[in-house]
């Protein structure tokens, strides 16, 4: 009996470690890939230069940083408005009957793979940015030009993908919420509006925080559908109708035909890719301490 | 003094679906008296309490017959704006629960919500509202810190000092000292005694040296009915009904 015990008892041991142990290790192969380039080009060379060729030696990544930025900022602009209204909407407004449909439709969101968003955001936002939007922007600046593949449609696709996080974390946070202050504050003659503004949000704002957090990475990690709806063009863009690079669609892109010093320059990219994400968790973590403490 | 009524509850029925929570209830509720509820658990007092300022609207299969007028108005009838009959009957609940927000915020809030938006005024309301509670003295350092850092006892004045803050002219308590230790219960009921100069109060209480304490009028409950409602004095001297007298003796409940 106690010998079985022991056994289960290494099982999981052996478990734990092994999926901690693979971050070390990816962590680890992917410094011992990419730093000693990192290093040799010089790191703000690498991190603000503007120009990427590899083929002429030239790894300044500060365009895809920038890409990958304005895609993700977009994204939290269109999608952390949508996503939060619509956990309001499912926690507190809509009746049984309908959160009962749009849940398992949110959930099902989570499950289309990327390739497929992308393929739709090719087939229906770029066309649309060239034959609709741009006209509307050219009607005050006639020199706007854009192909349709943009900051823009990257932003709209990511900015769906990233509904199904933010909405499910933020509606359980904000179910999370005790009735009583739901119940105090309409007792002291709030509407219903009012209470979730100023009592029901502010109480949950941990959990939608994380749930913004969250979306964020899964946004910066994202990489089939921006490829197929950025353009990949290794470029600093001036506004949301150029086309863009992002740091994980140049990476996927390239790493099949680079040269050994191309493919540790994609590695160190991929450096820069790790410690942003690893920002974002730390903000989380950070933020998440700072408002549960309240 | 004239016995004015505030409250007049003309026989009100409340169904949760098809089961009838509050049967044929009939009540006057006397202006600057405390009037106390009692009755076992379930026996309708809180769900009539939460009728008077319409709390039950919340709930979503409950449905009301007959009338509740609050000087001489219809609370459900149109004429009757929701937002103004809660802020002119305020309600303390069971638990505290105060909003995590500080002291200072939790009582501001119902004023900003009705439009007052002046530091000054506010700060002069805050002030006024703690007096009031019995509690400015012990919170006036820290208002500024989380409502949610005071002990159970301060949290439910603050929740009383939140709902003064509105000025309202009743204050409906359901249970509010059942989850406070003795000296906290101590210190509210003394404070009942002083808001009843200004307040019509109706509190539901499970604990009959309570209402003794506490209340001019009592309501026996039972089953969804009022059994009997007289002076307090009178409902435990010589209650009228027998089962009145069972209650109170402890013979059931």
């Amino acid at each position: 009996m106690k010998k079985y015990e022991k056994t289960i008892e290494i099982v999981l041991l052996i478990s734990a470690t092994v999926a901690t142990l693979s971050v070390f290790l990816i962590t680890f192969f992917i410094f011992k890939e990419g730093l000693p380039l990192l290093l040799d080009y010089g790191i703000t060379n690498f991190v603000f230069g503007k120009d990427w060729a590899p083929t002429n030696g030239k790894y300044g990544a500060f365009p895809m940083i920038a890409g990958s930025v304005s895609v993700t900022v977009g994204a939290l602009v269109i999608g952390v408005p949508a996503g939060i209204a619509c956990a309001i909407f499912l926690a507190e407004i809509a009746p049984k009957s309908v959160v009962k449909f749009l849940k398992p439709a949110v959930e099902l969101l989570a499950g289309i793979p990327s390739v497929v968003y992308g393929f739709f955001g090719l087939s229906v936002f770029v066309p649309m940015i060239r034959n609709y939007i741009l006209p509307m922007v050219q009607k005050w600046n006639p020199n706007a030009y854009t192909s349709g593949y943009s900051i823009l449609g990257g932003s709209m696709i990511l900015a769906i993908m990233i509904l199904p996080t933010i909405i499910n974390i933020s509606e359980n946070s904000i179910r999370a919420v005790p009735i009583e202050y739901k119940q105090g504050s309409l007792a002291l003659g709030a509407s219903r509006f009012e209470t979730i503004a100023k009592v029901i949000l502010p109480a949950a704002k941990s959990g939608v925080v994380a749930s913004v957090v969250l979306g964020m990475g899964r946004a910066v990690g994202e990489t089939m559908a921006v490829i197929l709806i950025t353009g990949n063009m290794p470029k600093v863009p001036g506004n949301v109708l150029d086309s863009v690079a992002t740091l994980t669609g140049t990476i996927a892109m390239e790493m099949g035909y680079a040269t050994p010093t191309h493919q540790k320059a994609l590695f160190a990219m991929g450096i820069v890719l790790f410690v942003f994400i690893m920002l974002l968790n730390m903000m989380a973590t950070c933020t998440k301490r700072k408002l549960g403490g309240e | 003094m004239v016995n004015r009524t505030k409250i007049k509850v003309n026989s009100l029925n409340l169904f949760y679906g098809d089961f009838q929570a509050l049967i044929d209830i009939n009540m006057d509720i006397i202006e600057n008296k405390v009037t106390a509820l009692i009755g076992p658990s379930g026996c309708g007092k809180s769900t009539f309490l939460r009728t008077l300022n319409r709390m039950n609207d919340l709930i979503v299969n409950a449905r009301i017959e007959g009338k509740v007028l609050l000087d001489e108005l219809d609370i459900y009838s149109e004429k009757c704006d929701l937002i103004q009959l809660r802020k002119s009957v305020g309600m303390v609940f069971q638990k505290p629960n105060p909003f995590p927000k500080t002291v200072y915020e939790n009582v501001a809030y119902g004023p900003r919500i009705h439009g007052i938006k002046e530091k000054s005024k506010l700060d002069e309301i805050v002030e006024k509202s703690l007096r009031g509670a019995a509690l400015w003295d012990e919170v006036k350092d820290r208002l500024n810190r989380p409502a949610l850092g005071l002990s159970g006892g301060q949290q439910q004045r603050l929740c009383i000092a939140r709902c003064l803050a509105v000025e309202p002219d009743v204050l409906l308590m359901d249970e509010p000292t059942s989850a406070l230790d003795p000296i906290s219960t101590l210190k509210i009921e003394d404070l009942l005694e002083e808001l009843k100069k200004n307040y019509t109060i109706v509190i539901v209480t499970h604990n009959m040296q309570q209402a003794g304490r506490v209340s001019d009028y009592t309501s026996f409950f039972l089953n969804g009915e009022i059994i009997e409602t007289d002076l307090t004095d009178n409902i435990f001297s010589k209650p009228r009904d027998k089962r009145t007298e069972d209650y109170i003796t402890g013979r059931f409940g």
